[in-house]
C-alpha cells in the first residue's frame, strides 16, 4: 500500500509533516536529513526540488532553493540521491514538493516512473492548475502510484475547496494565512475560524496545516481542527544553523521540540 | 475600439493560445486570477468604461499618437517607412495605455491598492502616474539591480508617490521583480490589483493587456488609410521583450495575411554569445509567470538571466500570444544585437530628429534586414523615447561622432 494512505490509516491526529530542500545545505545533504527525521519521529517528509522562481515561498525558502541550485542539484540527481533509500531502512512517506517546469523539462511520465521507482509516494505542484491535473496527469500520477496533494487557502470558495478534494488523493494542504511560506502566522481567532470551517466541510482527504508554523504552540493550534501539521522554514532555519556533526541530534531535538 | 474577433491567433475560451497560455498559479492566486477572469471582459465591455478609457486616452495620454512618413529614413532604405509615435504618450512609451485600462479595471473591482513589477522603469513610471491621477496606493517592485542602472526612473516614480520596493531574491533583476510582485498579491489577496506590465502571466493577464494596446493598431489602420489610401501596411516592426507593444502594433493585424508581422529580439551581444535576450532563438516551451510559453532555461527547467543592453527587453521569457505567433511562423523574430540597436537608434536621431528608447532600437535595426522594397509600405512602432537611455548613449556617442 501506499506509505502516505498507510499512514493516515493508522494516524488520524497530530501528524507532522517536515519539509526540506533538496541538496542543502550540502548537495549530498538530502538522504542524511531524510534518515535524521525519520529516527526523531518526523510522520512524513516533504522534499522540495529547488527551482530559480519559487513564487509561491518566502526568504528562507527561496535562499535555501538558490543555495541548493548552487549546489548543482537537478531533478535528475535527486531520483540518484533517493535511489536505494527503500532498502536502506528509510520507511518513512516521501512527498515530493516542486515546481512544474522542472518536472515537465524531466518529463512527467519519466518523472512518475522515477518516482515509483524511488519509493516516492505523493507529490505537490503548487502551479499545476486542477484542469491541467485532470486532463492530462491524473491517469499517469495513478498508473505510477503517486499521490497528489492540493492547496487550499483562507480565501478558496467552499465549492473549489471540494473540487479540490474530489481530485487529491494525498491530503489537503490548508495554507494558514494569505501569504508565501515562512510568514509569520498568527494563530488568531480567523485562523481557528478558517480551520473548525474547513473540517466542518467534512472532506474525504485528511488536511495538513502548513505556512507559519514553527513550534510546539503553532503546532498544537494548527492540529486542533485538521489532521496535523506541515513545518517548512523554520526547519529550513535549523539546518542552516546546525552545524553538521551536531544535525542529527540538532534534528531529534527539533522534532521532540514540536511534539512536547 | 477593443472588439472580439475569432481568430487562431487570439485567446481561446480556456484562456490559451494554441499550446501556450493558461493559468499556471499556485491556489493562493487562484481567486485573484479567478476573479480578474470573470469580470475584464464584462468590465472593458461597458459602454461607461470605454468612454473613460478613450477620454483619458485623448486627454491625458494624448492620443492618437501621430503616425509619421519618416521620408529621410524611407530614402535611406528606398521604401516607404511611417512611424507609430508611441514615444509621444505621456510618460514617454506605449506603457500608459495598458495601466491606464487596469487602474479602471481595478477600481470597478474595488481595490484600493495596486502592485507592479518594473524593469527599466518605464512601466513603474507608468502605473505611478496612473495611481496618482485615481488616488491609489502603488507599490512597485524593481530588482536593486535595475534600481542602480535606472535611478532617474525610481526618482520619478518616487516623486509620483509610489513606493519602490528593491527585490532582493535570485538575479535581482525584472524576473526577480515579477516575482516579488506576485509574492506581494498573494500575501494581499483581497483588496490589491497587480498590473502586469506586458502581455506575460497567467491568463487573462495577455488577453487584456493586448486588448488596451490594441489601440496602436486601431489608429494605425484609420491613419494610413487615411494617409496612403490603404489601411494594412506590408510590414509591421516591433520589439519584442515580454512583448506588449508588439501585440498592440500586430493585434488588428494578426487575420492579414498580407501583413508580415516582425518581432525584434534582443540578441545582446549575440546570440551564441552567452550573453543575449533572445528568447525564441535560445529557448524552448515551459512555464514562467503563470503561463505556458517560450523561456530561456537551463536542461534541468531553471528559468536563466538574459541579458540586454536594452533592459526592457531583458526578460527570459515572451508572451504567450508571440510564443503561438513564433510556433505557427506567423510573425517572424529576428535577434538584433546591442550595437545593431544602437546603430538603428543614432541613425533615426540623425536622420529624423527622433531619440527612440533602446528598446525601440531592436525593431529600427530590422530595417536594412526585411528585403523592402520601394512600393512597400513599412510600420515601426516607435514605442518609446530614448531620454531614459541617455547615459547609455553618452557613452557611445564618440563611436557615431
Amino acid at each position: 500500500m501506499n506509505r502516505l494512505t498507510e499512514l493516515f490509516q493508522r494516524k488520524t491526529a497530530d501528524v507532522l509533516n517536515v519539509y526540506f530542500t533538496a541538496g542543502f545545505p550540502q548537495l549530498n545533504d538530502t538522504v542524511s536529513i531524510l534518515k535524521a527525521l525519520q529516527d526523531a519521529g518526523a510522520d512524513l517528509v516533504e522534499i522540495g526540488m529547488p527551482y530559480s522562481d519559487p513564487v509561491a515561498d518566502g526568504e528562507t525558502i527561496q535562499r535555501s532553493n538558490q543555495q541548493a541550485l548552487e549546489n548543482g542539484m537537478t531533478v535528475a540527481t535527486l531520483f540518484a540521491q533517493l535511489r536505494d533509500i527503500r532498502q536502506q531502512g528509510i520507511t518513512v512517506p516521501i512527498l515530493l514538493m516542486g515546481y512544474l517546469n522542472p518536472v515537465v523539462q524531466f518529463g512527467v511520465e519519466k518523472f512518475c516512473q522515477q518516482c515509483q521507482e524511488t519509493g516516492v509516494d505523493g507529490v505537490i505542484l503548487p502551479d499545476l492548475p486542477l484542469d491541467v491535473y485532470e486532463r492530462q496527469y491524473r491517469p499517469l500520477f495513478a498508473q505510477y502510484g503517486l499521490k497528489v496533494v492540493f492547496l487550499v487557502t483562507p480565501q478558496t470558495s467552499a465549492a473549489r475547496v471540494r473540487q479540490l478534494d474530489a481530485l487529491a488523493d494525498g491530503f489537503i494542504y490548508l495554507v494558514a494565512a494569505a501569504g508565501t511560506t515562512g510568514a509569520q502566522t498568527d494563530m488568531n481567532a480567523d485562523v481557528d475560524a478558517y480551520l473548525s470551517r474547513t473540517k466542518a466541510l467534512e472532506l474525504q482527504n485528511p488536511t495538513l496545516v502548513g505556512f507559519g508554523i514553527s513550534d510546539a504552540a503553532s503546532f498544537a493550534a494548527a492540529s486542533r481542527h485538521t489532521t496535523g501539521a506541515i513545518i517548512g522554514s523554520a526547519f529550513i532555519r535549523l539546518l542552516q544553523q546546525a552545524p553538521a556533526e551536531g544535525r542529527s541530534a540538532a534534528i531529534t531535538e527539533f522534532v521532540h521540540s514540536i511534539r512536547s | 475600439m477593443i472588439t472580439d474577433m475569432p481568430s487562431p491567433y487570439q485567446v481561446d475560451a480556456h484562456g490559451y493560445y494554441g499550446p501556450f497560455g493558461g493559468a499556471y498559479v499556485p491556489e493562493m492566486l487562484y481567486p485573484n486570477v479567478e476573479e480578474l477572469r470573470d469580470n475584464y471582459l464584462r468590465i472593458t465591455q461597458e459602454p461607461e468604461f470605454q468612454r473613460e478609457f478613450q477620454q483619458l486616452l485623448t486627454d491625458y495620454v494624448g492620443r492618437p499618437t501621430p503616425l509619421f512618413l519618416a521620408k529621410r529614413l524611407s530614402a535611406h532604405y528606398n521604401t516607404t517607412i511611417y512611424l507609430k509615435r508611441e514615444d509621444l504618450c505621456h510618460t514617454g512609451a506605449h506603457k500608459i495605455n495598458n495601466t491606464i485600462g487596469q487602474i479602471l479595471v481595478a477600481q470597478r473591482l474595488g481595490k484600493k491598492r495596486i502592485v507592479a513589477e518594473t524593469g527599466a522603469g518605464q512601466h513603474g513610471v507608468a502605473t505611478a502616474t496612473v495611481c496618482a491621477l485615481m488616488g491609489l496606493e502603488c507599490i512597485v517592485y524593481m530588482g536593486e539591480i535595475d534600481i542602480e542602472r535606472q535611478k532617474p526612473n525610481v526618482d520619478r516614480m518616487r516623486m509620483l508617490g509610489a513606493q519602490v520596493v528593491p527585490a532582493r531574491s535570485g538575479s535581482k533583476t525584472l524576473k526577480d521583480a515579477t516575482n516579488e510582485a506576485m509574492r506581494h498579491w498573494i500575501s494581499n489577496p483581497t483588496d490589491t490589483h497587480y498590473i502586469i506590465g506586458s502581455v506575460v502571466g497567467p491568463h487573462p493577464y495577455p488577453d487584456m493587456v493586448a486588448r488596451f494596446q490594441a489601440v496602436i493598431s486601431a489608429e494605425t489602420i484609420s491613419q494610413l488609410l487615411h494617409q496612403t489610401g490603404r489601411a494594412t501596411p506590408d510590414f509591421m516592426l516591433a520589439c519584442v521583450g515580454g512583448g506588449s507593444n508588439a501585440a498592440g502594433a500586430f493585434y488588428h493585424y494578426l487575420d492579414e495575411p498580407g501583413v508580415r508581422l516582425i518581432a525584434a529580439e534582443a540578441a545582446g551581444q549575440g546570440v551564441s554569445s552567452g550573453h543575449s535576450a533572445a528568447t525564441t532563438a535560445l529557448g524552448k516551451p515551459g512555464i514562467l509567470h503563470g503561463a505556458s510559453t517560450i523561456l530561456m532555461q537551463t536542461e534541468d527547467g531553471q528559468v536563466t538571466e538574459p541579458y540586454s543592453i536594452s533592459a526592457g527587453l531583458d526578460y527570459p521569457g515572451i508572451g504567450p500570444q508571440h510564443a503561438q505567433l513564433f510556433a505557427t511562423g506567423r510573425a517572424e523574430f529576428l535577434s538584433i544585437t546591442d550595437r545593431q540597436a544602437l546603430d538603428a537608434s543614432f541613425q533615426l536621431s540623425r536622420l529624423e530628429g527622433i531619440i527612440p528608447a533602446l528598446e525601440t532600437g531592436h525593431a529600427l535595426a530590422c530595417l536594412p534586414l526585411i528585403g523592402a522594397k520601394p512600393d512597400d509600405v513599412v510600420v515601426v512602432c516607435l514605442s518609446g523615447r530614448g531620454d531614459k537611455d541617455l547615459a547609455t548613449y553618452t557613452k557611445h556617442l564618440e563611436e557615431y561622432a
